[in-house]
């Protein structure tokens, strides 16, 4: 091919023109078996690249030998959506000097298409791509290795970054079309052996929870969201991917069969519960931001109705055609909730970071139901609680509290508490949650947190939100 | 009644809200012989300190004839236990001795007779015995079929029908109507196969037994399921009990309702099933005859 962008990887951060002190960007995608970003910063950290800014959309368990190049200077600043394992409990204990930035999905997008976020080079891992840079999540050839479904993550990256790598293990011929990332925003394509362990890319056929206090909550929160006023034909709805919040889906497929009531998308995290709703015609479409396990990641590939949207698309909030501005309802979960329905999902009861913010923050915001399933306790932790460790959903998106000492309705949403009694279900107040839950731990110690700020929240629409400070 | 393990602190903390109607703690089988005094003392800490929101405690204890039996009597006693579950109990000696030792506990806390005692018939003995023991004490709530040591000392095994079980069943229903006590069926350990448990629950339902043990919260909406009255069984009650009280108001003595004779039998039948939908919750209190 006469314009082949296909480089190593050394040449093609020569190429990028990356120097000290640039961002550079990439996609989690590959979740658990991410090889990408580690391969990279490896390979710049060997060039001699120091004082990087490192902008993931995620960051996790598998990302800790990231440790060595933050001490050894390479990195010195992060953003990112979530942060768990071994990199977050160092970073929680002060390892960077630089807080770490923290946005929501669509807060992500939004800032780097506002260019608060500038991304000098992205590195994009891709299951399949053509010599140009036509890049999927998916590859039709017979050599598909790494397997992650949407790349819509990664699409916001691609349009506004200054230089585009697409990294791939299934080079396919040009052209590798329905494609995901444009050719036309790319400038290297670089062939690997791997870019993720497909193990652990998706964790294969979710299974229904079998944990009584999974369905219980489950079963509760179906009834919410059945007499929220909002379930009727043509809803939309979102879910996690917590027990709980699976189990719901299947209780609303019961109710959706026997009032023969249908749903025009569900949007999101795709799992294979929802892509069965769909292939059984209870749900329209599938609107897929990230594709959850191999049936989602083979769906997205196959049907039609079955679509990627970039994280912008998905959950921006500055981008009034962002899909959560015609959601109507999501089940989301938690760490904690507060009495004023603060949520927390990024960092732990010990004050140490272990989560993600996903598209919690968005998703409440601008949903019309904003349901969170959370049980009272988690072994002996309370998750109702005076107030939440970390602020990262504020409590006026959030209105229906579901644990399994009974649901709470924030007072600002007094019709949806009403429709509720009116279906017979008994709506408790959140502080009676609260002090339950402390009945039966007693009161925590104040947790041991220092003055250095480890870690920076972020509103979806830019503003600052909260701190989080060193712990221990 | 839902089983807990009385060693699992957990499961122990939460139990009640499932809805079981009663809540089964339990010292003997599930707690190895290391762990039988930290076990004691858990459950006398969930009975004393937690809110179990008006559900009925049971505490099975382990037989007076080894060294835990005592001390669990004592333990569970003072922490105000509503029903002690005697196990393996084959004779009406045995319930009288336990009795006894409930009194005596009692005594040393100025509260006699507070204690009821259910027994758990667990050999071919037992069934034998069944109406004796149910007899044996006027604390006698209940009695209850305990079938993996019956079968075993039937010598045969479970079968999924249950056939190997009809007489201990049909006899501990009996026994129990004779006595005036209510009558509790064993547990069924598959929890894969709900199939399996739904139709040993409605066996069981119309052999006559008042409720079944469950191992699992995912167990208790299958037996309400089936234990809770029709619409059209509710329906059809409130029709004989209104036919019956017209009836007496006028001072007849024989009624008929759709064409058929309202006899007796079928008058506390329909008094059973206005029970049963009270205790389900689908009709409300002042509905309870």
């Amino acid at each position: 091919m006469r314009n082949s962008k296909i480089s190593t990887l050394e040449e093609a951060i020569l190429r990028s023109g990356l120097k000290d002190g640039m961002t550079v960007s990439f996609h989690h995608h590959f979740r658990g078996g991410d090889k990408v970003v580690c391969m990279v910063m490896d390979k710049l950290a060997e060039m001699g690249f120091k004082n990087l800014h490192l902008a993931a959309s995620s960051l996790s368990d598998v990302h800790a030998p990231l440790i060595e190049h933050i001490k050894n200077g390479v990195i010195t600043r992060i953003s990112t959506s979530g942060l768990r394992g071994r990199l977050a409990e160092e970073i929680s204990r002060g390892l960077m000097d630089e807080p770490v930035i923290f946005r929501s999905h669509g807060g992500r997008g939004s800032a780097i298409a506002s260019g608060e976020l500038h991304i000098d080079v992205a590195f994009l891992g891709a299951s399949s791509s053509d010599e140009l840079g036509n890049a999927c999540g998916y590859s039709r050839s017979e050599n598909a290795k790494s397997i992650c479904g949407s790349l819509g993550y990664a699409l916001p990256d691609a349009r506004y970054a200054d230089h585009v790598v697409v990294i791939t293990d299934d080079l396919v011929e040009y052209p590798n079309m329905p494609k995901s990332i444009s050719a036309c925003d790319v400038e290297s394509v670089v062939v690997v052996d791997s870019v993720g362990d497909s193990s652990k890319i998706s964790a294969g056929a979710i299974r229904d929870s079998k944990n009584p206090r999974d369905i219980l909550i489950a079963k509760q929160a179906a009834k919410v969201v059945i007499n929220s006023g909002l379930f009727e034909d043509g809803f939309s709805i979102q879910t996690g991917t917590g027990g709980a919040s699976l189990a719901v889906v299947k209780y609303l497929r019961e109710s959706m069969l026997e009032k023969g009531i249908k749903a025009s998308f569900a949007l999101g995290g795709i799992t294979a519960h929802m892509v069965k709703l769909h292939e059984e015609g209870l749900i329209g479409r599938l609107v897929d931001v990230q594709s959850f396990d191999k049936v989602a990641a083979e769906s997205i590939k196959n049907d039609p109705f079955h679509q990627e949207v970039s994280s912008i698309e998905y959950a921006s909030g500055m981008h009034k055609g962002s899909a959560v501005h015609a959601l109507d309802i999501v089940i989301l979960s938690a760490l904690e909730v507060d009495t004023d329905f603060n949520v927390n999902v990024l960092v732990g009861s010990d004050g140490v970071i272990r989560g993600a913010i996903g598209g919690h923050q968005d998703t409440a915001a601008d949903s019309r139901l904003s349901i969170i399933v959370c049980p009272l306790l988690r072994g002996r932790i309370p998750c109702v609680v005076p107030r939440v460790t970390t602020l990262i959903t504020p409590g006026s998106s959030v209105d229906v509290v579901v644990t399994e000492y009974g649901i709470a309705v924030n007072p600002a949403r007094p019709e949806i508490k009403e429709r509720l009694e009116a279906a017979g279900l008994k709506i408790v107040d959140i502080q009676a949650l609260a002090a339950k839950a402390e009945s039966m731990t007693g009161t925590p110690d104040p947790l041991p947190f220092r003055d250095k700020v480890v870690g920076i929240m972020m509103n979806r629409d830019g503003r600052k939100l909260d701190e989080i400070h060193a712990i221990g | 009644m839902m089983f807990v393990p009385g060693n699992n602190p957990g499961m122990m903390a939460d139990a009640h809200i499932y809805g079981p109607d009663s809540i089964m703690l339990d010292l003997e089988d599930s707690v190895t012989m290391a762990e039988k005094d930290s076990a004691r003392l858990l459950v006398y800490n969930a009975l004393k300190s937690i809110d179990y929101g008006g559900c009925e405690m049971v505490v099975r204890i382990n037989p007076l004839s080894t060294p835990y039996g005592r001390k669990d009597v004592e333990a569970v006693v003072k922490a105000g236990v509503d029903v002690i579950r005697m196990p393996k109990t084959e004779t009406a000696d045995e319930v009288r001795e336990l009795e006894a030792e409930i009194l005596k506990v009692e005594n040393e806390i100025g509260c006699p007779g507070r204690t009821l005692i259910m027994a758990a018939i667990e050999s071919a003995l037992g069934v034998v015995n069944a109406y004796a023991i149910a007899t044996a004490s006027k604390r006698m709530m209940g009695i209850a079929l305990g079938a993996e040591d019956y079968s075993a000392n039937l010598k045969t095994q479970r079968t999924r029908g249950g056939a190997e079980l009809l007489l201990a069943r049909e006899s501990i229903v009996v026994a129990a109507r004779a006595a005036g006590i209510a009558c509790f069926d064993t547990v069924f350990s598959n929890l894969d196969d709900m199939e399996s448990f739904r139709k040993e629950t409605e066996l069981i339902k119309s052999l006559g037994f008042d409720g079944k043990s469950i191992i699992n919260p995912r167990q208790i909406e299958v037996v309400n399921e089936v234990f809770t009255p029709s619409e059209k069984d509710i329906l059809k009650a409130r029709t004989i009990i209104a036919a019956i009280r017209e009836a007496k108001a006028k001072g007849s003595g024989v009624i008929a309702v759709n064409g058929k004779m309202v006899d007796r039998p079928v008058v506390l039948r329909a008094e059973r099933t206005i029970a049963l939908a009270v205790a389900a919750g689908i009709l409300p209190k002042e509905e309870q005859i």
